[in-house]
């Protein structure tokens, strides 16, 4: 979460196109609630959802509820369906996404007393963008404990060997 | 224990509201007051008004129906209270009365110069053709027959023999037998003033006057004095009607100062009654007093 947020901070001011961005820390998020569950997802998303708020300068809670709402919800799904080919993480990572986008411009308009504006193609590019980076996560990650094994012992057995 | 997907459930549920409140805290109304303020103002005012609707509820409850049994003992304590006051009330109006009453008497024992003593009205009479009263003063007292009764508005009658100790019969000047020589205040036109039948309304008239005499409605008429027995002056009525008659004499009705329906206290006049004078002889009762 930590690393998520570092990479979107210093990600914030390069876009792709003119106004779509990826969302890191919802990525992240996902990921979490995909692996461990509801209960480790929703908090997930409070702690990255209230640490990208504060960092962000806006009204704290906003990020914290949408990403709570998606973490737990993922959760929940990734607990009853079977997620582990990429094609349904990749579904599950944009659907994410949507989800977190619509619960967060609803409580801003809301707050903020204005209508709601929803950036369509930007929209479908994060989602995109964040399926991609998400496909992409799990796949070093789940890949990685095997390469360092693999990795350690040809070290070793190269370190045994005699000329 | 709960089970572990009621744990998440609740678990979510608690995240989410400690999001909401942390919105709510940060973002103000219109009013310019926090959300959370708000909201938690409104919300706890309600619980409020709730709990205060059910506690005025078992308080109305018990006050308008488990409280009723000491209520009817109350209410009849209450009632003889009112009733006890009444009388008490009616009492005092009385006693008020009587010194307004006694207070007029008063006045006017203060103001004439002859000897006066006050008596009270303590019976009627029990024929009703015969206008008399009884008072509780008698020759004990000094009263003796033919002596004057006055009233603070004008003269009563006479008193007639025989007179007990205590107690004496009044002739009262509208009974049908009584005659008072008496002069109109304005023109000094002599006659006499009688009392007219029971029933009659005004129950005087005033007879001897002459259809020459100018006598109107409203003169006042006094006593003249000439019977011997009434003080001159003192006030008989006032002419109600005056018209000539078919003779020398006018027909004049005369309506009485004193309300005799309602005389409580009286004046009895201390002066012996004395021989009507010769050259005016009218007498004082048309049948004579005993």
């Amino acid at each position: 979460m930590a690393v998520a947020l570092t990479l979107q901070s210093t990600l914030a001011g390069m876009s792709v196109g003119a106004s779509a961005s990826v969302n890191l820390v919802l990525v992240a998020v996902v990921y979490v609630a995909l692996a461990f569950g509801p209960v480790i997802g929703l908090t997930a998303g409070a702690i990255g959802g209230l640490a990208q708020d504060a960092l962000s300068g806006g009204i704290i809670g906003i990020g914290g509820f949408s990403k709570t709402l998606v973490g737990f919800l993922v959760g929940v799904l990734g607990a009853h369906f079977i997620v582990s080919q990429p094609l349904p993480r990749f579904i599950m990572f944009v659907a994410a996404t949507i989800a977190h986008d619509l619960c967060f411009q609803a409580l801003a308009a809301l707050v903020a007393s204005r209508p709601l504006r929803f950036q369509v193609m930007a929209l479908i590019t994060q989602a995109a963008l964040n399926g991609a980076i998400g496909i992409i996560a799990f796949q070093v990650i789940e890949s990685g404990p095997g390469l360092l094994q693999r990795r350690r012992m040809r070290g070793e057995s190269l370190s045994r060997r005699r000329f | 224990m709960l089970d572990i997907r009621q744990r998440t459930g609740y678990l979510f549920l608690a995240v989410m509201l400690g999001h909401l409140i942390l919105i709510s805290a940060q973002v103000q109304s219109k009013t310019g007051v926090p959300v959370l303020e708000t909201v938690t103002f409104g919300f706890f005012s309600r619980i409020q008004g709730a709990a205060s609707a059910l506690v005025g509820g078992v308080r109305g409850g018990w006050g308008n129906y488990v409280d009723l049994r000491g209520v009817r003992t109350e209410n009849a304590q209450l009632r003889q209270q009112v009733s006890d006051l009444e009388v008490r009330l009616q009492e005092q109006h009385a006693l008020a009365s009587r010194g307004v009453r006694l207070e007029e008497l008063l006045k006017l024992k203060s103001s004439t110069t002859l000897p006066t003593i006050a008596a009270s009205v303590i019976a009627g009479s029990p024929i009703p053709d015969v206008l008399t009263v009884t008072i509780d003063r008698g020759s004990a007292d000094g009263v003796q027959p033919d002596m004057s009764v006055i009233g603070p508005k004008g003269v009563v009658g006479r008193v007639m023999g025989p007179v007990a100790a205590h107690a004496a019969r009044v002739q009262l000047i509208i009974d049908r037998n009584a005659a008072i020589g008496a002069v109109t205040e304005r023109t000094r036109a002599g006659g006499l003033v009688f009392g007219r039948s029971s029933g009659d309304d005004p129950p005087l008239g005033m007879d001897l006057v002459s259809n020459l005499s100018d006598v109107k409605g409203g003169d006042v008429v006094v006593a003249s004095g000439v019977d011997g027995i009434y003080p001159k002056g003192f006030v008989i009525g006032s002419v109600e009607a005056s018209q000539p008659g078919p003779g020398l004499h006018r027909v004049i009705t005369v309506r009485p100062a004193v309300d005799f329906s309602s005389l409580e206290e009286v004046l009895v006049v201390m002066v012996a009654a004395r021989g009507a004078t010769p050259e005016e002889s009218a007498p004082a009762s048309r049948q004579g007093a005993k």
